[in-house]
């Protein structure tokens, strides 16, 4: 159903989340992967395609073998936007903060708990 | 020191969930965020203006609001309350109404905790329709906040540095 490619896509997947994990502490060939998990060996390989085509791994020809390394750089790219995000909400509640400073100011005064500070 | 926003958002996952502790009481908290004219003093992002339409925060009551950058464009979201249970907690629906389809909403949950001190800890759940949904709403702050940086460096170059 869905076609996207992109990070967000490659690590909705538990098996794929899994996946990542392991090639990256070291690339490994697709049995080495495919022994770790319960799934068929083409369940495993079809994972592998669509991380490939999100940009989170790499195949690299290795004699015989093909290997699967690790691209780090477009998995940053969620924290990056996670951390944006949060900066927006920060920006709001410093000007909750200041909201509720002179609240709370109103408050004592409407109440009439003076705080006399002197200036 | 200022207190700290927490943000988590799993990956593959539809919710996401943003906490914060205030140094005010819940009573207060909670009035900040449910009274029209207290919200858009704050829940604005930063450049831009707010203006709420409609805000009736009680059970079964709706809000619309809108947040107008400087060059006039103005983005709405709207949404139904479930339940306003001062000061504990609300349960709202929200939608931008940016998108290129209408539809995609989210449930929103905030749990004002009371803490001791005169202290407040506010607990955010929104939960969307899809992960896809999700991912985008995260993204989308950030595109605003590169488009910021934009407007910050704009301003440093206008001063000459």
């Amino acid at each position: 159903m869905e076609m996207r490619r992109d990070v967000f896509q490659a690590i909705a997947d538990p098996t794929r989340r899994e996946i990542i994990n392991l090639v990256a502490h070291q690339s490994l060939n697709l049995n080495a992967i495919a022994d770790k998990f319960d799934v068929s060996r083409p369940a495993i390989s079809q994972h592998i395609k669509i991380l490939a085509e999100c940009g989170i791994i790499i195949m690299k020809q290795q004699g015989r073998e093909r290997y699967c390394e690790i691209q780090l750089e477009p998995l940053n790219e969620v924290s990056k936007w996670i951390e944006q995000y949060r900066i927006m909400w920060e920006e709001r509640f410093s000007k909750l903060d200041m909201l509720l400073e002179t609240m709370k100011r109103d408050e004592a005064e409407g109440s009439g708990i003076k705080t006399r500070k002197k200036k | 020191m200022a207190n700290k926003t927490t943000v988590t958002a799993e990956p593959g996952k539809q919710e996401l969930f943003i906490t914060r502790e205030f140094d005010a009481p819940r009573e207060l908290v909670f009035k900040a965020c449910s009274t029209p004219d207290l919200i858009v003093q704050w829940l604005g992002p930063r450049g831009m203006t707010m203006k709420a339409d409609q805000y009736l925060a009680k059970s079964n009551g709706h809000y619309r609001y809108l947040h107008t950058d400087t060059n006039g464009n103005a983005y709405g979201f709207h949404g139904v309350f479930h339940e306003v249970k001062a000061p504990e907690r609300t349960i709202q629906t929200f939608e931008f109404e940016g998108m290129p389809e209408p539809g995609h909403v989210s449930l929103e949950t905030a749990r004002f905790e009371e803490l001791p001190g005169g202290r407040t800890r506010v607990h955010i759940q929104s939960v969307f329709q899809s992960v896809a949904d999700r991912d985008g709403m995260v993204k989308s702050g950030m595109e605003r906040g590169v488009t910021e940086g934009y407007e910050r460096l704009d301003e440093l170059l206008a001063n000459g540095f």
